[in-house]
């Protein structure tokens, strides 16, 4: 009696878990999202245990994007390591450099002999994770790129015309003076300041970043932002902020919050920014492509991703590499992504996804959603404008921060700050150089 | 003529003070040991491949500016949060300690802040201040300051220091306040009748009979300062801005877990040993003299 009601109650609580009985194959993917991203990656998971019997994907959300990726960094250390592992696109080279630990996404989907169409995703998203031979390495997840928002009802109250041309930043430059002199308090702000107005900035005016095109061929890069046309940039902003019309915020999105909150007229913004924008603005906002200067001969190029791709780690079962295939097949299919883009603002990864959205009408009834993949691939990539693959890079990010808060203040001239970030940027690709060899 | 009780053999003390070797050695020599023998190598991230560079991660440590820098920022740091955290307690204290109506309420009060976490800590601060929307920094604006510490240096130090010894004087205010209340009142009795007012009273004999208590929060609260203030500075300014408030277990933080640089970060936490194991010296030797038991 006693035992059949303990059976009872496992079989409740198992139940009650509402875990498949059934022995399915697990399959562990760590990620870093939350909220809205991480119901709707939530969502995804869902759809595909209940699309099949054979696997069973579990979600964990491990922290943000550092803490996702030293997460399974010591999982792997302890032989722990989940199947899929979510990377910020800076985790890139860091990942690329650890053969032993990480399966390459193409080498997975071959033996899982799930279908895989490598040339169906957009040029600038696979070649970020891709070698210079093509072979995909992890798959791009979630991508955005940086746009310009506009507050139109700041404009209108400057007595500017909310339709004008903003392509360039000699425009911008103008209608900022116009803006300040009727009294708009924060005219620009922007968030990400280095993937914004560096990396991309670099990307946008077909300059490298850093030699060795980016860092794709060859671990000894140096770092080369500190050309003059990335200093002229820099000395611009820095010029805005003296006279009180670049606000800076802070490292991250901080921005975003003064943004929303109608206080600015001009704000620099991943393209994922668009659903929190969407949300909270109670002012008419528009979104346009970033500016350029037209003093730049190759301008504008494309601009590059950021954003996270999933790594798929070594030391596992060949049966649950096979339920990893079909789960990113899955991941990648046109219905997937095309739900995604237009539920969050990031990239359709794939061709297919974005002529859905445009077919569904997607585009007509949220104008400026497609700006991003426009900007992205209006023109063939360069060997400058395909991404950036720099070791220890979050840290370098931190240091350029570091450097530009120099120039936001006064305390550093824009070329100054640049060298200085560029000679400490190259000391720590040469550490990584040194451990990777 | 020796009072003292002995045993006669090894075999009982070993016995009995074998539990606290063994957690000394595996909490502290093992680890401690680790980060020794991790400073003479180079590893990757994954520890999949690792090469011996013996004085290399010192040798750039000490040609790197930014590290130097960090130790005068920590020694500033820890001073200032070592100061204000037992100024402000001790006179709370003092004030707790003559009131006669509603002190346990009063008390209870004081003591709430060190049940936030430094982290949330850091966030309620960072609330308060953050540039433009945060209340504090909105009324600063309305009287003219203007409140920016994500580019301010001097305000971001100022306000990581006020985070970390916020929580921190709640602690040092028990201690003091039980140090307070050993003071016997027939000392003080007999020199309030001799004439002494109150602030003579506390220096001459009231603080003189608080040294033990001040020294041993003393030794807490820059060990505090050095290590657990990590969460404060982290959500706070993250080491910013231009590391004006890296202090060096941040520096240990982001160069292991941001940069994925683990034999710098280790040859850092071996430095780090060092100097807090020669400031103990000097605190144990030096002030504790002092110091009237």
């Amino acid at each position: 009696m006693r035992k059949t009601l303990l059976k009872t109650v496992l079989a409740g609580a198992l139940v009650g878990t509402s875990l498949p009985v059934t022995a399915a194959t697990e399959i562990q993917w760590w990620h870093a999202f939350t909220g809205r991203l991480g119901d709707l990656l939530a969502e995804q998971v869902e759809k595909f245990n209940a699309s099949q019997s054979d696997y069973v994907v579990v979600g964990s959300h491990k922290g943000n994007y550092s803490e996702t990726l030293n997460a399974g960094i010591a999982a792997f250390r302890a032989g722990e390591q989940p199947h899929l592992l979510m990377v910020f696109e800076v985790g890139t080279a860091t990942m690329m450099g650890a053969k032993g630990a990480i399966k390459p996404v193409y080498e997975v989907m071959k033996e899982g002999g799930a279908t895989f169409e490598p040339d169906g995703y957009l040029p600038p998203v696979k070649g970020y994770y891709t070698t210079p031979g093509g072979d995909m390495l992890s798959l791009p997840y979630n991508s955005s790129t940086p746009v310009l928002y506009v507050n139109r009802d700041a404009l209108a109250a400057a007595d500017l015309d909310p339709d004008m041309d903003l392509s360039t930043w000699e425009m911008v430059d103008a209608a900022m003076d116009k803006l300040k002199a009727a009294g708009q308090d924060c005219v620009l702000t922007t968030a990400w300041q280095s993937w914004v107005h560096l990396e991309n900035f670099s990307a946008y005016h077909d300059v490298a970043f850093s030699s060795k095109d980016n860092g794709f061929t060859a671990l000894d890069t140096e770092l080369s932002f500190n050309g003059p046309i990335q200093v002229a940039h820099i000395e611009a902003m820095g010029k805005w902020a003296k006279e009180g019309k670049f606000f800076y915020a802070g490292r991250r999105n901080e921005g975003g919050a003064n943004f929303r909150a109608g206080e600015c007229a001009f704000f620099t913004e991943s393209s994922a920014g668009y659903a929190g924008v969407k949300a909270e603005a109670e002012f008419d906002f528009e979104i346009r492509p970033l500016p350029y200067w037209t003093a730049a001969e190759g301008a504008p190029q494309n601009t590059i991703i950021g954003g996270s791709s999933l790594w798929v780690m070594e030391g596992h079962e060949a049966e649950e590499y096979k339920g990893v295939s079909e789960f990113l097949a899955f991941l990648s299919s046109s219905d997937v992504q095309a739900k995604w883009h237009q539920n969050t603002g990031y990239l359709p990864i794939t061709v297919e996804a974005y002529e859905q959205t445009k077919t569904e009408g997607f585009y007509e009834e949220n104008p400026g959603t497609d700006i991003a993949i426009l900007q992205m691939t209006s023109k063939p990539t360069t060997p400058n404008s395909k991404g950036l693959r720099l070791g220890s890079f979050d840290q370098i990010r931190g240091i350029i921060d570091e450097e530009l808060e120099a120039v936001w203040t006064g305390d550093k001239s824009a070329q100054e700050a640049m060298d200085n970030a560029v000679k400490r940027g190259n000391q720590l690709l040469r550490r990584f150089e040194k451990t990777n060899k | 003529m020796d009072k003292r009780v002995t045993f006669s053999g090894w075999w009982l003390p070993m016995l009995l003070i074998l539990p606290q070797l063994l957690i000394t050695a595996i909490f502290f020599f093992w680890p401690a040991g680790q980060a020794i023998y991790q400073s003479a190598f180079m590893p990757d991230p994954f520890g999949l491949k690792t090469q011996f560079v013996g004085w290399d991660n010192f040798t750039f440590l000490f040609e790197d500016e930014y590290y130097l820098a960090s130790f005068k920022t920590t020694a500033i740091f820890s001073l200032l949060v070592t100061a204000l955290s037992m100024g402000v307690a001790l006179w709370l204290a003092l004030m707790a300690d003559r009131i006669i109506k509603g002190s346990g309420t009063y008390r209870t009060l004081l003591i709430w802040p060190y049940a936030v976490a430094p982290a949330v800590a850091g966030v309620l601060w960072l609330f308060m201040f953050r540039p433009n929307v945060g209340l504090m920094s909105w009324y600063l604006d309305k009287v003219g300051y203007d409140w920016n510490h994500v580019l301010n240096d001097g305000q971001a130090m100022g306000l990581v220091v006020v985070a970390s010894s916020w929580g921190r004087i709640s602690y040092n205010f028990l201690f003091f306040l039980a140090g307070l209340q050993a003071v016997p009142k027939s000392v003080i009795e007999a020199a309030a009748i001799d004439g002494a007012h109150f602030w003579h009273r506390f220096r001459t004999i009231v603080f003189p009979l608080l040294a033990p208590t001040t020294f041993f929060l003393l030794v807490v609260n820059v060990v505090y300062a050095f290590f657990e203030t990590f969460g404060v500075i982290h959500t706070i300014t993250s080491g910013g801005p231009q590391q004006s408030t890296t202090i060096m277990v941040y520096k240990v933080y982001s160069d292991g877990f941001v940069g994925q640089d683990l034999g710098s970060s280790a040859a850092q936490s071996v430095v780090l040993l060092l100097i807090v194991g020669m400031l103990t010296i000097v605190q144990f030797k030096f002030i504790e003299r002092k110091v009237h038991y």
